[in-house]
């Protein structure tokens, strides 16, 4: 990929993520930003990959602690956003769902 | 271990790559709405869960042992945290992911020195030393945060002389140094790890002098550089997946950062340099005591339960004293008696973005009654009592009235345009700011000194009595 591919991604990714982000309501803001650092998380690709060509024991211990770091951030960030997001759903309050039967 | 399916670079692993990342996108627009956003945050698992599966099947990923090992440790660290922790701690916890995320991105780039430092090609130098500074900051600035929600490091501002100054040459040391690894034919490692060593330095003196009031900007702020420092790591690796989900994540961050400065009516160098909130600032004349009303828990039950309308303001005070079960049960007392019970949240009520939505929601408050506060001011005229609990500068008129006020033009929750207030709070002490608030004088205000907990606690029981 060259370049101005990838600056091209780059700044078409940027002004989704604007449009999508921008209609968060500030109640899950909180959800948004743990979400988020789960996404971020998307590094320990990038631990993954020098880990193949890692030699010797500094590299070999820097991958490590990248993929540990990202791992936290993948399984931490997802498992705690779940959470969050969980206390907002479980509500007995049918009438101001329509979607929900009402028992 | 696992054969190599897909070509790095390949068509296949491309495909791939765009499948996770148009997962994410979908997961973050289901997060628009409290009912579909736990539905995307699977759906953006489930991407990230096919980006790592491609990648393990890339030519050229080895040293088994290693990724087992750091993945096997990484999980258990993730999945015993995020059990664990404590609503009230998700400012520190996202601090915290936030440092991780940074340092995992610091230390990539540093391998990735060590790889491609045999021949410079500046496409991909320059990402790697970007991601490596960025990620280096992130790391520390959020170790700092981190310290300071936790109470490690005093909240206070910490400021060293000539802090300005000492930042300055930091910066323009690193872009020098980072000039000479990226003009050389053979760059030095130890000018690298200089580089890495001198953004550490600078991400901790950059967050140390900010204040704890200012830390819902802080968090946001490092969470958008981590974002950016993954996408950078995707520019030197080629890898379209972290460019795109590192973009996405530093809008999200850029996007938190900018409400909660406008949410406090500051600039965001006027945040990062002027080392402001919790600063002990001194207005009007101190010592002077000024007529208040102060009232118990009883007379403000009569006033609540005989109210048709009331609008519970809840700061981060509530938050500390763990009363948000307890305002729910005091809300539950009212709403059997017919009261409509709303809450008004300040976009900087918690320690982060949307932090007292959370904790509220945690206590089983439904999410349509928890308000923002451009759309409940417009109410507040007709409402009969404001409780305020544990906010302080939030509901400061100061704010709308003395154009000298250190929190001039600041957004706050109009609860003076009320018709009465209660305002619970342990002592006439100033909030963050340091500064007096104008309503606890008010003739229609009335002071409830108490614990947060203990006063709705008390106030629930007198309203069930009545």
């Amino acid at each position: 990929m060259g370049l101005v591919t990838e600056l091209t991604i780059f700044v078409l990714s940027a002004f989704v993520g604007f449009v999508v982000i921008s209609k968060v309501p500030a109640t899950l803001h909180t959800p948004l930003m743990s979400q988020t650092n789960a996404i971020h998380g998307i590094v320990m690709l990038g631990g993954l990959i020098v880990a193949g060509f890692a030699e010797g024991a500094l590299e070999l211990t820097i991958a490590f602690i990248a993929i540990a770091f990202g791992a936290i951030n993948i399984v931490g960030g997802f498992m705690v956003t779940d959470r969050m997001l969980g206390m907002f759903v479980r509500k007995p309050k049918p009438a101001d769902d329509p979607t929900e039967v009402p028992k | 271990m696992i054969p190599a399916v897909f070509e790095t670079g390949g068509d296949g692993a491309t495909l791939l790559y765009v499948l996770s990342f148009s997962l994410f996108i979908f997961g973050l627009m289901q997060g628009t709405h409290p009912r579909t956003a736990k539905q995307g945050n699977m759906i953006a698992a489930v991407g990230m869960g096919i980006a790592i599966v491609t990648t393990l099947l890339l030519d050229g990923v080895g040293n088994w042992g290693v990724i087992v090992g750091g993945l096997a440790v990484g999980t258990a660290v993730g999945v015993i945290a995020s059990v664990r922790v404590q609503m009230t701690e998700m400012p520190q916890m996202v601090a915290l992911y936030n440092g991780v995320g940074g340092g995992a991105v610091a230390l990539i780039a540093w391998s990735e020195f060590r790889e491609i430092s045999g021949e410079v090609v500046l496409e991909e130098f320059v990402p790697v030393l970007l991601a490596a500074v960025i990620g280096s900051v992130s790391f520390w600035g959020s170790n700092v945060a981190f310290g300071k929600l936790q109470d490690l490091i005093p909240t206070r501002p910490i400021a060293v002389p000539g802090q300005q100054v000492i930042n300055a040459l930091l910066l323009v040391g690193l872009v020098a140094a980072c000039v000479i690894l990226a003009s050389s034919d053979d760059p030095s490692e130890g000018i690298f790890i200089g580089v890495l060593i001198g953004a550490a330095v600078l991400g901790n003196l950059v967050v140390l002098p900010i204040g704890g009031a200012d830390m819902p900007v802080v968090i946001s702020l490092l969470n958008a550089a981590t974002g950016l420092s993954a996408a950078a790591a995707g520019f030197s690796l080629d890898n379209v997946s972290l460019i795109v989900a590192g973009t996405l994540v530093g809008s999200s961050g850029t996007i938190l950062t900018l409400e909660m400065a406008t949410a406090m009516n500051r600039s965001i160098p006027n945040i990062l340099f002027a080392g402001f909130g919790g600063a002990p600032a001194v207005s009007g004349a101190p010592g002077e005591e000024r007529p208040h009303t102060s009232i118990g828990a009883q007379d403000a039950a009569i006033k609540l339960a005989y109210a048709d309308s009331v609008v519970i303001v809840p700061g981060y005070g509530l938050a500390v004293a763990q009363a948000q079960h307890a305002v729910k049960e005091m809300a539950n007392a009212l709403e059997k008696r017919g009261v409509d019970v709303n809450y008004a949240i300040h976009p900087v009520a918690g320690r982060m973005p949307g932090h007292m939505n959370v904790l509220l929601a945690e206590a089983d408050v439904p999410y349509e009654k928890l308000r923002e506060m451009e759309d409940i001011n417009p109410e507040m005229p007709r409402t009969d009592v404001a409780v305020v609990i544990g906010a302080n500068d939030v509901t400061n008129p100061a704010a709308k009235t003395d154009p000298d006020s250190p929190i001039a033009g600041m957004p706050i929750i109009e609860v003076n345009e009320a018709k009465q207030v209660i305002v619970i709070k342990r002592s006439m002490s100033p909030g963050f700011a340091g500064i007096d608030n104008d309503l606890f004088y008010l003739p229609n205000t009335d002071m409830l000194f108490a614990d947060a907990k203990a006063a709705a606690g008390e106030i629930a029981a007198a309203i069930e009595d009545l």
